[in-house]
């Protein structure tokens, strides 16, 4: 209980850093010294303590879409294990909970876009969710590997003692669906093969576009949602890769953030090494990623 | 060692459906390259104890040298010689065409299980990995307009030929096997030549322009 605990504290302080060392390992790899690796916290400290605007054509929804977005995300955190010990939440079934919980913070994020009535955020909205739903069938694809894999239907025990088994059984099946599943990661977080998450061009932008109207806590609320995603999605992947047995639950807990940093290294490395991809091929990639699953299912069902 | 050997078959489907979606020319001739230096680990991995050793060595040593170097050195070579634009330009777009392959290895896989084969008892994926290799080079042959693109799908359909020749191994003599190499060998040298002239004459590769000739 103490761990679990602890790893939802994890959850919940450290996705700014993995921002942070993201951005550190682009600037290293440009020959730039880069931001402190605290940096994301204190960009959340000052838009906290700005104010918010409003523009009069707005709703309800404006307003609504940044908090609904940041609760739905943080309630996936509880359905996840994070290694060590079991999730705080769990039932059969839950990650289905956990990939529609993501889905109604997107829904509400470009909801919240439509609301300002701008032309603008409207592309936005429609280039995420076009995306997102080429991106969710290759995420449930994965987690139907893992389930078929490992026999539990709960986050927790997909994740859990189960996997080791797996691993030297199907092997290969679950390292495709790594790999599928690390794609769906870049894609749902807008890294770079898909999105720049740097560039405030318009051609160019998808997630980004619908945030421009947010601003102060709002803004802060969004930019916080969407680190806690990726740390979701990181912690997904890695303990996937990482899915031997520990000696302890501590063990586990240090080999998780340790897989974590390395995850957060490979998504700087492949953002400095990777340009982005044009709009056309983003689908193109998506599908390759749930065929890629798709092969690892019937190797599993074979 | 069981989970290695797996991990070949699943590379070589892998980098069908790399070959099916790339768009760049380069990148898939490297990556039929890496698929034929691959298929010469097979005969290897799958040699058991009572076969020959020499016959073993020669048929892989034979199969890297041709499949990994020779031929796609030669497509590299003739793709820069034809100053050849490096997009693939497909008839059927990339996605349904990864759709279409990613529908025919999950059939062979269901179904290889189910063919009455005289000799048991080889690797279980090796049937079906031959069959969605081939059903990938068919893809290709019939889906790209550019004769380099279409000689790699050929090259694909030849690579899944020989997967399950290797199920065939032990009975196969040594000359049929050399004899079919260097078929695949003269092949792509004729290819090679026809394409050269193709350029020449029409200053380009669509091979649509030749179904246009006109007397």
């Amino acid at each position: 209980m103490l761990l679990s605990l602890l790893q939802l504290a994890a959850f919940l302080i450290l996705p700014p850093l993995l921002l942070g060392i993201v951005n550190r390992v682009k600037s290293v790899a440009g020959g730039r010294t880069g931001p402190p690796l605290l940096q994301p916290y204190l960009d959340l400290r000052r838009l906290l303590a700005k104010g918010a605007v409003y523009s009069r054509t707005t709703t309800w929804v404006f307003r609504a879409g940044p908090v609904i977005g940041l609760a739905a995300v943080a309630t996936a955190g509880l359905l996840m294990a994070f290694g060590g010990a079991p999730s705080l939440l769990s039932f059969t079934g839950d990650f289905v909970l956990f990939a529609y919980l993501l889905g109604l913070a997107r829904f509400f994020t470009a909801l919240a876009a439509l609301d300002t009535g701008s032309s603008f955020e409207g592309m936005g909205a429609a280039r995420e969710v076009t995306f997102a739903s080429l991106a969710e069938p290759a995420l449930f694809l994965c987690l139907v590997v893992l389930a078929r894999a490992t026999g539990a239907l709960s986050l927790s025990q997909m994740l859990g003692e189960g996997l080791a088994g797996a691993w030297r059984s199907d092997g290969p099946a679950l390292l495709l669906a790594a790999l599928a599943l690390f794609v769906v990661a870049l894609a749902e977080n807008s890294r770079i093969p898909v999105d720049d998450p740097n560039t405030h061009l318009e051609l160019t932008m998808i997630h980004e576009v619908m945030v421009l109207d947010h601003s102060g806590p709002d803004f802060a609320f969004i930019l916080y949602g969407a680190s806690l995603k990726l740390f979701l999605f990181g912690a997904l992947v890695v303990r996937l890769a990482l899915g031997f047995r520990f000696p302890g639950p501590w063990t586990a807990f240090a080999a998780f953030l340790a897989g974590m940093a390395g995850f957060a290294v490979l998504v700087g490395l492949v953002e400095s090494a990777m340009a982005r991809l044009r709009l056309s091929r983003v689908p193109q990639m998506l599908v390759g990623a749930s065929v890629l699953s798709v092969f690892a299912l019937v190797l599993l069902l074979r | 060692m069981a989970r290695w050997t797996d991990m070949v078959f699943v590379l070589v489907v892998v980098l069908d459906f790399f070959v099916l979606a790339s768009s760049r020319l380069q990148a898939a001739i490297r990556a039929v390259a890496a698929q034929g230096a691959l298929l010469a680990l097979l005969p290897l991995i799958l040699a058991t104890g009572e076969s020959d050793v020499t016959h073993v060595a020669l048929l892989a040593v034979g199969a890297l040298l041709v499949k990994g170097v020779a031929i796609p050195w030669m497509m590299a070579w003739a793709t820069r010689e034809a100053a050849i634009r490096r997009e693939v330009e497909p008839i059927v777009g990339f996605v349904p065409s990864l759709v279409l392959g990613a529908a025919g290895v999950a059939l062979a896989f269901a179904f290889a299980s189910e063919l009455p084969l005289p000799t048991g008892g080889k690797h279980m994926l090796l049937v079906p990995t031959s069959l969605s290799t081939v059903w990938t080079g068919l893809l290709l042959v019939v889906s790209r307009r550019k004769a380099v693109a279409q000689v790699l799908g050929f090259l694909i359909l030849e690579n899944g030929v020989f997967v399950f020749g290797v199920l065939l191994g032990d009975f196969m003599p040594v000359m049929v096997e050399a004899g079919v190499l260097l078929d695949l060998f003269a092949a792509v040298f004729v290819m090679g030549i026809v394409m050269f002239h193709i350029n020449r004459e029409f200053s380009s590769l669509d091979t649509g322009k030749l179904s246009a000739l006109k007397d």
